[in-house]
């Protein structure tokens, strides 16, 4: 297992004036000219704007919650919760191994490595709805494909923000391991998981936020959950269980935004 | 009956750069060796072939007729398991607890499913406390390991050591990092544990006293070769000057100062 200098593991910082470089006029001259094309081509205007305002006016009152609506949230929204839940427990323990496989300190080899760093480019080039609209189909429509997909968007997502993270972790204790005549899982376990701990719970609790959202999404393409509901609520115009439904998810995904948030604020 | 046997030990790094070139060397079983020399010489270069950190590019390093340097996998980390290192920096898990850091110096020996959960058998933890014990610091157990001064840090870094139950003891500059006070007492520590377990010691350092006082054997290092070898009366200041290739300085530390 290579344990990397530490006078070259870090990045060079970017050379001052840099920005400055990357703002002169060439750079302006093709913002300016993808805007035109943009606007041009999606047909991006204020008229049709102002006439989807109107409408929307006109939808926002009809939303006015129906309680009586609520019994049929629950179950939906229990099982949205437990697929970013089962999904962020299942993407981490899948993940884990993949990224301590892709990093130069806690590898097994170099092609190992390079097979291990592709699979998560392919995995992290992939978005989540995607997954699940290809998913929902092949594994009949229902929660199994929302926890499927989420969970390799958690792989994902988790091997993004910590592949730096385990790169970055003092060799040393992994140099008197190895010393020591420890293999490589016991370097892992001893030297590097008490070293990024704190890191990785926080990264985990961030990911599952975005699974609770993600999940109410998916279910939109047929992954389960209450995006399934919504999907019901908006193909039948019953605009009074949709204004219920919003509004229960809102304070739901808040209340679960401030645990997490809470929790990890305590951890570093 | 030599302990330790460099056969004409060579190693080239990846740069091309040659650190060490060709060592022949016998250490028997229990002896203090001390090996001083600029910075840059080799010394851990020299170190780091006894447990194969650094694998040389010809020749054989042996620990009592068992090749170090040709073992593999399984082989090599039980070989491992034997030799205990100590370093500059400590190298702790510093948001472990001691009793951790300690219980590391296990890992070549347990269970391969214990080790993995992190369970240790009560035998090992008993083992763990006693090495604290020795090196003066058994309350320290339960504390962080970077709540300890640099002393006791580098006592915990002998003691996970010593719970391999070593018979080779390598230390890498082990006080660079501490006071001359301090630097006094762990070595002093470290030599009395050598004297009561028989355990073969060889320590890289910098100071000149330290070494003439502690050493039963010095060797000296220059530009990857050694060009001294002998008891520490036998190396006189001239010695310490050839082997530096200047003048000692009122401090008696001829730590390079590139
Ligand atoms: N991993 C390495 N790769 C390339 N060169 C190295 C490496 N480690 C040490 N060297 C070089 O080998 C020479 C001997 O280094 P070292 O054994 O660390 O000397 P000492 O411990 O006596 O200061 C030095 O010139 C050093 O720059
Ligand atoms: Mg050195």
């Amino acid at each position: 297992m290579a344990v990397p200098d530490p006078a070259t593991a870090h990045a060079t910082p970017l050379k001052p004036g840099f920005a400055a470089r990357l703002l002169n006029w060439s750079t302006w001259a093709v913002i300016a000219a993808l805007f035109v094309v943009s606007v041009q081509q999606t047909g991006f205007g204020f008229d049709g704007l102002a006439e989807g305002a109107v409408d929307f006016a006109r939808f926002f009152r009809r939303l006015a919650p129906d309680w009586t609506a609520l019994p049929q949230i629950w179950a939906p929204l229990i099982e949205t919760l437990q697929i970013a839940y089962l999904a962020t427990i299942f993407g981490t323990l899948l993940g884990l191994p993949l990224i301590f496989l892709a990093s130069n300190n806690t590898t097994v080899n170099t092609p190992v490595m390079v097979v291990a760093r592709s699979i998560l480019t392919v995995l992290r080039s992939i978005p989540d709805l995607l997954y699940a609209a290809i998913l929902a189909p092949i594994l009949a429509p229902g929660p199994l494909p929302g926890v499927v997909a989420l969970t390799i968007f958690t792989m994902a997502v988790l091997a993004k923000l910590t592949s730096e993270t385990v790169e970055s972790v003092d060799p040393g204790p992994l140099e008197a391991l190895k010393a020591v005549g420890a293999g490589r899982h016991r370097m892992i376990m001893y030297g590097v998981l008490p070293q990024i701990s704190a890191t990785l719970t926080s990264y985990v609790l961030y990911i599952f936020e975005i699974n609770v959202r993600a999940s109410v999404v998916i279910g939109l393409v047929g992954a389960g959950g209450i995006g399934n509901l919504l999907n019901r609520y908006l193909s039948f115009f019953d605009y009074g269980g949709l204004g219920a439904l919003i509004i229960v998810v809102f304070f739901v995904v808040l209340a679960i935004d401030s645990l997490s948030v809470w929790a990890r604020s305590r951890l570093i | 009956m030599s302990h330790i046997t460099f056969s004409d030990v060579e190693v080239t790094y990846k740069t091309g750069l040659v650190a060490l070139r060709g060592a022949t060397l016998e250490i028997p079983r229990g002896q203090f060796v001390v090996i001083v020399g600029l910075s840059g010489a080799g010394k851990s270069t020299l170190i780091r072939t006894i447990n194969n950190l650094v694998v040389p590019s010809r020749g054989d390093v042996a620990i009592d007729g068992r090749s170090v340097t040709k073992a593999k996998g399984q082989e090599l980390r039980k070989l491992r398991s034997d030799i205990g290192m100590i370093f500059q920096t400590f190298n702790l898990v510093k948001r472990s607890s001691v009793l951790r850091n300690v219980l590391a110096g296990r890992l070549g020996a347990v269970q391969p499913l214990r080790g993995v959960l992190g369970l240790f058998p009560k035998t090992d933890v008993a083992l763990a406390h006693d090495c604290l014990q020795r090196v003066g610091i058994p309350e320290k157990a339960f504390v962080r390991a970077d709540t300890l001064s640099g002393g006791q840090q580098q006592r915990v870094g002998i003691a996970r050591a010593l719970a391999q139950e070593p018979s080779v003891m390598l230390a890498d500059e082990p006080v660079a990092s501490l006071d001359p006070p301090t630097s006094h007492a762990v070595l002093r520590d470290l030599k009395r544990i050598a004297r009561e377990d028989g355990i073969t010691t060889i320590v890289n350092l910098h100071f000149i006293d330290m070494a003439r006082e502690y050493a039963d054997r010095i060797i000296g290092m220059r530009d990857g070769l050694v060009v001294f070898d002998g008891t520490a009366a036998e190396a006189t200041d001239a010695v310490f000057e050839a082997i530096y290739g200047r003048p000692i300085d009122e401090e008696r530390d001829l730590r390079g100062r590139s």
